[in-house]
């Protein structure tokens, strides 16, 4: 091991008065108050602040349009055109979430439903968003794509029951997508 | 008998007015000072919310005046957190230490000049609870105190931490005293008087002591008397102002509350009220102090330029109210420094101990202790003749060369680090 000898910096007078120091300080901290007042803050436009620093002021202001495509939201369920569910409850997100957030309780389509070939459909569909970590790899492995994650962030609820979306509402949320493979259409 | 009512009465009044409607709404005041301003030099909004919650009752908007009643609702809440008390604490002095805190820095509000004179229904009142003639000396003498309370707090807790944060905090505290009261004594000379109200006036009609640019009330340049004061003047203020951060524990020198070493420092044990007390006290400490500062070296409630006299006159009817102008341009004053406090707080970084000795007992000791002399020098040179004061002044630089050549030598020679 090598061993290095380092010696305290030598300071000039200036530097050892400390006086000096002292006032660049207040410079930089007051003009940064200034800046900060002003809405000129280093960042402040990239970051859409709202004025005052670089603090973009949540309720009033959103990152909605700022946020990526990439961006992973709360996971939902989609229907397609026909407005059928796409989820025919293969249970695989179920097995895929890493924390165990979805539950699915499967069921079978009553024969004298139009859509009756595709066999099941999910009785109950709870996702508990306490658990869920938004990682995405129920969208991944969905066959059917069925489960999207959309962009909701604003998930809050006063209870814990509150925080479990249930399938009602994750139809709600997930809405209709279209432009996916309709495998089940008659005509294809 | 009812005279003695009337002054009785009229005391109280300015007890309860200038303790608890002037000076003790500052101490939230300054909280949010302090949060808004470390906010904005920090890029940050700060609190801004709260506010009266019209939303709740069906309005559109809140109503949040700039966050202002954020005091108000930070006070709340720590009234109505648990009070917790340990189980290994030392009751008595446990309970007695916030108070001790607190007390002392509103008992010295008594002296401290707000106004000159209002004339109310034929009734000439000063603005200043107790007008008394030794008034730094009480201020000094009352807020010492508060070193018990913080000493106390640091033993009682009965735990390591706050043990030496109450520690650290008498040492600092009794050794920035020494430089607190010797670099004031200059002051004292240049005015002769120790009368707070008194100083202020002759500030008032003579300029003050770091602006001494008017005489008489006329604007004028200063006398050569006066001009060459303000080099002991400037020193003083330096070194009192800086003692003052120490006394107050504000930050270069927090180092009895130091988070990153001592948790909390002396009110680690501390919950809810009591908590609340050490943090009141030490802001009204830095009230009090910002008070003193000005009285003595920015004309307290003068406005200064030679307005004051009209000022001062300004009346309604029979009442002579222009006193209450006054105050609004001393609270300006003292909004302002403390403003200063909280710029300084959040620009420089905190000291090592050795440091804040160092500067204490080396430092500022010596040169507020050469400052007496050089103020003596300059105040006595015109009764003497030219051989005495070239003596004088040769004699000064001598010493002051000492002291400096032993605090050089008395300094370790830098080691050797290794890396």
């Amino acid at each position: 091991m090598a061993t290095i000898k380092v010696t305290r910096p030598k300071l000039d007078a200036g530097e050892k008065i400390y006086l000096g120091a002292l006032f660049k300080g207040f410079f930089l901290t007051l003009s940064h108050a200034i800046k900060t007042l002003r809405g000129k803050s280093a960042g402040a436009e990239g970051l859409a602040s709202s004025g005052l620093g670089v603090t973009m002021q949540f309720p009033e202001q959103r990152w909605d349009d700022h946020m990526p495509e990439y961006y992973r939201g709360a996971p939902t369920l989609v229907t397609d055109e026909q407005g059928r569910e796409r989820c025919v409850s293969c249970q695989l997100c179920e097995f895929i979430c890493p924390p165990k957030a979805i539950k699915i309780t499967p069921s079978e389509i009553p024969s004298n439903d139009p859509w009756a070939k595709v066999e099941k459909r999910p009785l109950e569909f709870d996702i508990d968003m306490i658990r869920c970590i938004y990682c995405g790899m129920c969208e991944e492995v969905c066959p059917e794509q069925a489960i999207y994650l959309r962009k909701d962030y604003l998930i809050t609820g006063t209870s814990r029951d509150q925080m479990v979306h249930n399938k009602k509402k994750l139809y709600e949320v997930g809405g209709v997508r279209v432009g996916l493979v309709n495998k089940w259409n008659e005509l294809k | 008998m009812p005279e003695m009512f009337i002054t009785l009465a009229i005391i109280i009044i300015k007890v309860i007015t200038f303790t608890f409607i002037v000076v003790l709404p500052l101490v939230p005041l300054s909280v949010y000072f302090e949060r808004r301003f470390s906010a904005i030099i920090q890029d940050r909004v700060g609190p801004n919310r709260v506010g009266i919650p019209l939303t709740l009752f069906g309005a559109k908007k809140d109503f949040h005046f700039f966050g202002l009643i954020q005091p108000i609702a930070d006070g709340l809440k720590l009234f109505l957190k648990e009070d917790f008390t340990p189980d290994h604490v030392r009751k008595a002095f446990y309970w007695l230490a916030p108070a001790l805190t607190v007390v002392p820095a509103l008992i010295t509000v008594c002296v401290v000049p707000f106004g000159p004179n209002v004339t109310l229904f034929g009734h000439t009142e000063k603005l200043v609870i107790a007008d008394i003639d030794v008034g730094p000396l009480f201020v000094f003498a009352i807020s010492s105190l508060t070193v018990y309370g913080i000493t106390l707090a640091g033993w009682a807790s009965n735990s390591k931490f706050p043990f030496i944060g109450g520690v650290r905090s008498t040492a600092q505290m009794i050794s920035y005293e020494i430089c607190l009261g010797l670099s004031i004594i200059p002051v004292l000379l240049y005015y002769g008087d120790l009368n707070l109200s008194n100083i202020v006036n002759e500030q008032a009609t003579n300029g003050w002591l770091l602006l001494p640019f008017w005489t008489d009330g006329k604007l004028s340049l200063p006398s050569a008397e006066a001009a060459l004061f303000l080099i002991p003047a400037i020193i003083a203020f330096f070194i009192f102002t800086i003692s003052i951060f120490a006394e107050t524990n504000r930050m270069p020198f927090d180092l009895p509350e130091c988070e990153t070493e001592l948790v909390g420092g002396y009110h680690t044990e501390y919950s809810s009220m009591k908590f609340a007390m050490f943090f009141m006290g030490e802001y009204a400490a830095m009230v009090i102090g910002s008070a003193l500062i000005i009285t003595l070296f920015l004309g307290g409630w003068s406005v200064g330029f030679g307005l004051d006299a009209a000022i001062a006159n300004f009346s309604i009817g029979d009442f002579k109210i222009g006193g209450f102008i006054h105050v609004g341009v001393f609270l300006t004053k003292l909004i302002a420094f403390i403003l200063f406090f909280i710029l300084v707080r959040w620009t420089v970084p905190r000291f090592r101990y050795d440091q804040l000795m160092k500067l204490g007992w080396v430092i500022f000791f010596e040169a507020a202790l050469i400052n007496v002399f050089l103020a003596a020098l300059i105040i006595a040179a015109p009764e003497f003749t030219g051989t005495i004061i070239t003596t004088g002044s040769v004699l000064l630089l001598a010493v002051t060369a000492a002291v400096i050549w032993v605090a050089k030598i008395s300094e370790p020679p830098a080691k050797i680090l290794r890396a």
